[in-house]
């Protein structure tokens, strides 16, 4: 396995009294990988104490190697960082306030400008770089922080929601770039959000934070994969279905109803439908539909977050 | 397939010497200011002292009658004092904004997510700053120094007067480090820069007005060094070698000043950050 970009190691960071992070240890591989969890989660504290903007109160961090406590400089200069608020440098317009950050990262002036003109084609506001920033839609204000984050070149990028406030098609269009980015261009990114099919579309790997704490992280296809199947079920009872379903969860499956007679049924282990046929022939109750199902990656993040 | 893929491209070019940026910082601002009109013209009628008293001196070395107005130490306090006012419109101009309006826009954590410090971002800012207000100041007053030579043709009234030159240079440099962290610390307190300039505003009118009062009270000056104005005026006077204009005793005046600079540091620090957290 290649060496992991960013590792985190007993990080702790506390808001007063109130634990943003705790005790966190993970470690962010190469590629694409997804930091996924509910809204105050902790996700932008953890980027934003990667980039050095919040000390953690223990714990140590490296970011591409280094650590971020005595080189935040080095860091900054090999990464990208995409706010998830509005942000931009006032009275600029968009060609010129991408290459300033392109200057502020240390690229020459005439390589600050033409990367600029590059990287704005690129995210899709070549027409519009002329215009002041001040006067650009939400759509395209998110598209202007992800240019700033690339204009450098970044080693690794620090994506924070990224299709906040976009209109589905915009939502589209930012997902493929950062699906680009990740998958076609060599650039390691970390995408911090709180939707599943954002995350899912654009990473390989996925960290799931809850309440401070890492629930669960490893490869989005390895957690897809439950350790047993997971089945779509249809009965037919004369009694109340609740019984059936109880008698299930006796038997040690898990299993949530999804409609009045639909419900999706994990069995653990290799028994399988017979296991389901079975426990339904005690019951009397009648089998009308049975399908394999694919777990999603919400169900994931359900399980690893602790919802039903 | 494409043939020549227009997208994302790396970047295989040198980078920039870290601890550069804030004059990428500063020149950017300056470059900004200087494409405002308004802003040009501020700077044009700022020099207009500097061209009276250009022909004062002028009159003084070639016309005999003129001798009256030849110039002396004095004179070029006064002209230092007399560029208070423009010096004022332009902190206010150029200052308020440098901070308050990078706040409002979220750009601290665009600035601070790039390889330079904070050090380096307020550094950047605050030359911006007193560029202009040494434009002003400092750069005119040299200027009319070597004008004195030239009109005269010798170098008597400089030789005279040795300590003319690092005298200007002090007091100027004095004063501008004093407004600019002052009025830097104030922009860094708000997201409105209108706000920020009626508190600078505010600020030395108060602290003027205050001392009016004590004095009116007490008929005594002893307590000027509750006056922005006054502290400087006071060191401006210590430096020229000038009579004292306020009772109270310089190394206040200076203590005064001094303190004034830490505190804007002390609040730069405290509000420069990529993250605000309340706790």
């Amino acid at each position: 396995m290649a060496e992991p970009v960013v590792t985190l190691d007993g990080v702790t960071v506390l808001y007063g009294k109130n634990a943003a992070l705790r005790d966190v240890t993970t470690a962010f591989a190469s590629g694409a990988v997804g930091l996924l969890g509910p809204n105050g989660a902790g996700k932008s504290t953890m980027i934003k104490s990667l980039l050095g903007f919040v000390v953690p109160d223990r714990g140590t961090m490296r970011v591409l190697g280094l650590d971020v406590a005595k080189s935040p400089l080095e860091i900054r200069a090999r990464v990208g960082y995409m706010p998830e608020s509005d942000a931009h440098i006032p009275g600029m317009n968009a060609v010129s306030f991408v290459a300033y950050c392109g200057e502020l990262a240390g690229l020459p002036r005439v390589d600050a400008m033409q990367r600029a003109h590059e990287v704005l084609f690129y995210v899709g506001l070549g027409e519009a770089r002329y215009r002041n920033v001040e006067t650009y839609s939400t759509g395209m204000k998110q598209r202007i922080k992800l240019a700033q984050a690339l204009v450098h070149d970044p080693d690794l990028l620090f994506l924070d929601e990224p299709t906040n406030g976009m209109d589905p098609k915009g939502r589209d269009e930012m997902l493929d770039l950062v699906r680009d980015l990740g998958h076609n261009k060599g650039v390691n990114l970390i995408l911090s959000s709180h939707l599943l099919p954002d995350v899912e579309y654009t990473c390989d790997q996925v960290v799931v934070i809850d309440k401070g704490t890492v629930a669960t992280s490893g490869e989005i296809n390895a957690l897809k994969q439950p350790r047993g199947r997971v089945y779509e079920l249809r009965v037919k009872t004369s009694d109340d279905a609740e019984a059936f379903l109880e008698r299930l969860r006796v038997a040690g499956l898990d299993c949530h109803a999804t409609d009045e007679d639909v419900m999706r049924v994990f069995v653990p282990g290799d028994g399988g439908a017979q296991q389901l046929f079975a426990l339904a022939a005690e019951a009397h109750v009648q089998v009308r539909h049975l399908r394999p199902s694919v777990p999603t990656l919400e169900d994931v993040f359900a399980h690893a977050v602790g919802e039903e | 397939m494409p043939i020549h893929d227009q997208g994302y491209r790396r970047y295989g070019g040198g980078k920039s010497p870290r601890g550069q940026s804030w004059l990428v910082i500063a020149r950017s601002g300056i470059r900004t200011m200087l494409q405002k009109r308004a802003f040009l013209g501020l700077l044009l009628v700022s020099w207009f002292p500097f061209f009276v008293r250009a022909v004062q001196i002028y009159a003084a070395a070639n016309v005999p009658q003129a001798a009256f107005l030849a110039p002396t130490a004095e004179t070029f306090r006064q002209f230092l004092d007399q560029q208070e006012i423009f010096a004022f419109f332009i902190t206010v101009y150029v200052g308020a904004g440098l901070i308050a309006n990078d706040r409002r826009a979220n750009a601290l954590q665009i600035y601070l997510s790039k390889p330079l410090t904070r050090a380096e971002y307020i550094f950047g800012k605050l030359a911006i700053l007193m560029t202009f207000l040494l434009f002003v100041t400092w750069i005119p007053a040299i200027v009319l120094l070597i004008v004195q030579i030239a009109f005269a043709g010798n170098f008597t009234f400089f030789t005279n007067n040795l300590y003319l030159f690092p005298a200007i240079t002090v007091f100027a440099f004095i004063q501008v480090i004093l407004v600019s962290s002052a009025m830097l610390a104030l922009s860094s307190l708000s997201n409105s820069s209108r706000y920020v300039g009626i508190l600078y505003t505010a600020v030395l009118f108060f602290t003027q007005a205050i001392y009016g009062v004590i004095y009116a009270v007490t008929r005594s000056s002893m307590l000027a060094w509750v006056s922005f104005s006054a502290n400087l005026s006071q060191i401006g006077d210590v430096i020229f070698r000038l009579p004292h204009k306020y009772d109270t005793p310089w190394p206040i005046s200076f203590v005064v000043i001094a303190a004034t600079i830490a505190v804007a540091a002390f609040v730069l620090d405290r509000r420069v950050r990529g993250v605000e957290v309340v706790a």
